[in-house]
């Protein structure tokens, strides 16, 4: 394998990955009204050429060389390409590939490949066709960048730049009202995640002099922290600093990955077209911010991960809470990815580093496959309300089997890809707790299990709600059909994935047999041996522990799963229990829910209004003081002006007028002798010849 | 037309020189002034013009006189002679001149072209 897979392959697919659909962006966006059928096929070509090296990268890489520990990063090569000098600082990017970014780079070109091709049948017709895919190459330039360099500094700078494709594409229908709207939502949340996401990255390169992440983490576990006279917080210790350093890191994720208490821009992301809602706010995008951690792992602390899970166990509850009332089809959804995303932060807070970057990579198929199915619903009955729906089972087979499946594979029910992931976090939750019995650590298990119970009821109510049942709207039920091809293949291959994604359709897998199990390697933790601290202890013991809870773990997902939809099929199939009367029995608690836990309205009433009334302040300022001072100015220079005019008026007027007046005075003395008249000319001559001779006689 | 006690007066003034060179220089100055009295009083161009021609000629007598009466040669005479000739010119000259100021003003008066004043 080494010998057609060199370093410069290597190089070369790395670069390849982003400056490929970059290209084509370029391309679709100058051109793509010119092409024939919007330049779509230059975006699909682009993303599968992609797809193809990635897969091929990952069939070398992963199949073939097999060693969890593989890794190739240019700067090893003297590949890497400098960027800019700073002061004294240097800063370089090379590519970096281990198997997690492998794994990565071959999960988004195959979940964009099949969602381009789906997009080509959601948007035909649309008016913005070329422009659409224009910023989705745009995107998978930015996202596939993301995954495969070698740096913090331009892990960040791509970073940003999915945020402003997510952007671009929240308000791909710029016509409508909430789009806008919610696009400059998301990117403004995402700002401060990522203001503090920044601070930490300062904060680390001020600790450790560089942000490529082997460097980082080898200084790191050197434990060659610089003297806390000369880096900021002197008085906090190095580890308080490293965490603090940590947490800031994190928070770009909690944004980016839409984690309590950032994560109120992801609903409204839906206003996007589906694909986009697909393939950014399910699969991709939202997934960067748990790869980021996954990327920073050893770099973490423990209060650090505590952290890190704590955010996560919150945000996994929390948003499948929401899913339950929601009627939205696209907002359930939505409500379900953060959930899955805090599952996700969750199990990596706990130690499952494994667990969680597996689960990132089944979700991403499964979660894609709903939003496209839920997409394909949309266009048959033009409607995102749930109650508009009903009884689609028959008219859509395809879709409704292909959202079955991924439904399946959500909820983690055994032999289904979501199982092998889901239960591995929960096992490591448990894991994590029998380290210290008394404490808070039960949270996540608790939290992760009601979550696993929610996570079932609300999708099995969204499925009863759409494929069951009588139809809602007897007319938008006349007109739906099933979508065509180019949309149903892409749900079957995503949903094939969300069955076969596990690597292994056996319920009691061996898990360390698991395939991502095999390939990816624990790091170890920089940040420990750095601190000096004994994690082996606990790493042993966890490891011990997972074994013995794993049945445990299935025991809870199952019970779970069986009750979710035990409760969703009373309540939403065979209507057994009304479920106005349960939300009524919930009084309270139903109408904090069903109000998004007033984040919006606290955000608005705390954040938005009160920046508005600064904004009024520093507004009437600009307007009393700056203005005045300006117009202050601009009244005392025109009164100086009018004074000068005054002096120029009658000083150095009058000057000149006077010389004016004085020759014209003279002239006029002088022009009286002109009387034109010839008698008078002689006149004058004889008088002046008699002078002259009277004169000349007399001086003789 | 001299009166007679004018007469009386030149006869006295040229004294015994009667037909010498005072008399020709007294008969050259009458005629000078009466062509300079012609041209300051005068308002019609062509009497004007005539008052020079007068002018000339008292400059003529005096050139004969002088040529006559002086140890000069035939200076004099000849220099006349090229007075006359240059007068006969500026007279078609002149004339000409008086047509134009005719044709432009639409009289000879000269107290009237006095567009060049002030």
């Amino acid at each position: 394998m080494e010998g057609f897979l060199n370093s410069t392959a290597h190089l070369w697919l790395g670069l390849g990955l982003f400056v490929v659909p970059f290209i084509a962006a370029v391309i679709l966006i100058f051109f793509g009204r010119k092409l024939p059928r919007g330049g779509d096929w230059i975006a699909q070509a682009a993303i599968v050429t992609c797809a193809a090296a990635a897969v091929f990268q990952f069939i070398a890489v992963i199949t073939h060389h097999g060693d969890p520990h593989w890794s190739w990063s240019s700067a090893e090569h003297g590949l890497s390409w400098h960027w800019i000098t700073l002061g004294g600082a240097d800063f370089t990017v090379g590519i970096f590939w281990d198997n997690l970014s492998v794994i990565m780079a071959a999960m988004v070109t195959v979940v964009a490949s099949c969602i381009f091709f789906f997009s080509a049948g959601y948007m035909h017709g649309d008016r913005d066709y070329p422009r659409f895919f224009a910023y989705l190459s745009y995107f998978c330039f930015a996202m596939l960048g993301l995954v495969v360099v070698d740096n913090l500094l331009f892990l960040f700078i791509f970073w940003e730049l999915v945020g402003v494709g997510s952007y671009l594409l929240i308000g791909f229908y710029y016509d409508q009202p909430d789009p806008p709207l919610a696009s400059m939502k998301a990117f403004l949340v995402n700002r401060i995640g990522d203001v503090l996401f920044l601070l930490g990255l300062i904060l680390a390169y001020q600790l450790f002099g560089t942000l490529n992440y082997h460097d980082l983490f080898e200084t790191l576990a050197s434990g060659n922290f610089p003297p806390a006279s000369e880096r900021a917080f002197a008085s906090l210790s190095n580890h308080s600093i490293l965490t603090l350093s940590g947490i800031l890191i994190f928070c770009g994720a909690i944004s980016k990955s839409a984690q309590v208490p950032l994560h109120t821009w992801l609903p409204d992301a839906m206003a996007g077209p589906t694909p986009v809602s697909a393939l950014i706010h399910a699969a991709t995008m939202v997934a960067a911010g748990v790869f980021m951690v996954g990327r920073m792992y050893p770099y973490f602390t423990p209060e650090a991960l505590q952290f890190i899970a704590g955010i996560g166990a919150i945000t996994a509850l929390v948003g499948a809470t929401m899913g339950l009332v929601m009627w939205d089809i696209k907002k359930v959804l939505a409500y379900s990815t953060m959930s899955q995303l805090g599952y996700m932060m969750l199990g990596l807070g706990v130690g499952g580093y494994i667990a969680g970057l597996f689960h990132l990579i089944t979700h991403a198929f499964f979660k894609a496959c709903l939003f496209l199915g839920s997409g394909s619903v949309i266009h048959a009955v033009h409607s995102q309300d749930m109650r508009d729906m009903g009884g689609l089972r028959k008219k859509m087979p395809v879709t409704y089997w292909t959202f079955l499946i991924a439904t399946l594979a959500l909820c983690g029910v055994p032999a289904f890809a979501g199982y092998y992931s889901k239960d591995q976090i929960i096992a490591n939750a448990m894991a994590w707790w029998t380290l210290d019995l008394a404490s808070a650590r039960f949270v996540p298990i608790l939290f992760g299990a009601v979550g696993a119970f929610m996570t079932t009821f609300y999708m099995f109510r969204l499925i009863f709600l759409t494929f069951f049942g009588q139809p809602g709207d007897q007319k938008r039920y006349d007109h739906a059909h099933e979508s065509p091809a180019l949309m149903a293949v892409p749900l079957i291959i995503l949903a094939g994935f969300g069955l076969l994604g596990g690597g292994t359709n056996n319920p009691l897998p061996e898990t360390d047999t698991l395939w991502f199990n095999s390939v990816v390697a624990h790091p170890e933790s920089a940040a420990a041996a750095g601190l000096h601290l004994d994690v082996h202890h606990e790493a042993e013991h966890m490891a011990h522990a997972l074994h013995s809870v794993h049945y445990w773990a299935i025991g809870v997902s199952l019970l779970s799963i069986i009750a979710g939809f035990v409760l969703a099929r009373r309540m939403y199939l065979t209507k057994a229990t009304d479920p106005a009367e349960v939300s009524a029995k919930f009084g309270p608690m139903h109408k904090i829910i069903s109000n998004k836990y007033y984040f919006d309205d606290a955000y608005n009433q705390g954040v938005v209004e009160n920046l508005k009334r600064w904004t009024r302040v520093c507004s009437w300022w600009d307007r009393t003081v700056v203005d005045g001072i300006v117009n202050g100015m601009g009244l005392l220079t025109r009164f100086l002006a009018f004074l000068s005019g005054l002096f120029d008026a009658y000083v150095i007027d009058g000057a000149v007028n006077f010389w004016r007046w004085l020759v014209r005075f003279l002239s006029g003395c002088t022009r009286l002798w002109q009387s034109g008249n010839a008698t008078n000319y002689l006149t004058w001559t004889v008088l002046g010849v008699l002078a002259l001779v009277a004169a000349l006689a007399r001086g003789n | 037309m001299i009166p007679t006690p004018m007469l009386a007066t030149l006869e006295v003034a040229s004294g015994s020189l009667a037909g010498s060179l005072s008399s020709y220089l007294v008969i050259s100055g009458i005629l000078f002034l009466l062509g300079l009295a012609t041209i300051l009083t005068r308002r019609n161009v062509l009497y004007v013009l005539m008052g020079t021609e007068l002018i000339l000629n008292a400059a003529n007598i005096n050139f004969v006189a002088f040529s006559r009466f002086g140890d000069y040669g035939m200076d004099g005479q000849m220099m006349t002679l090229v007075v006359i000739m240059l007068a006969a010119a500026e007279a078609a000259v002149a004339l000409a001149i008086v047509l134009r100021i005719f044709h432009d003003f639409g009289t000879i008066d000269i107290t009237r072209t006095d567009s060049l004043r002030n």
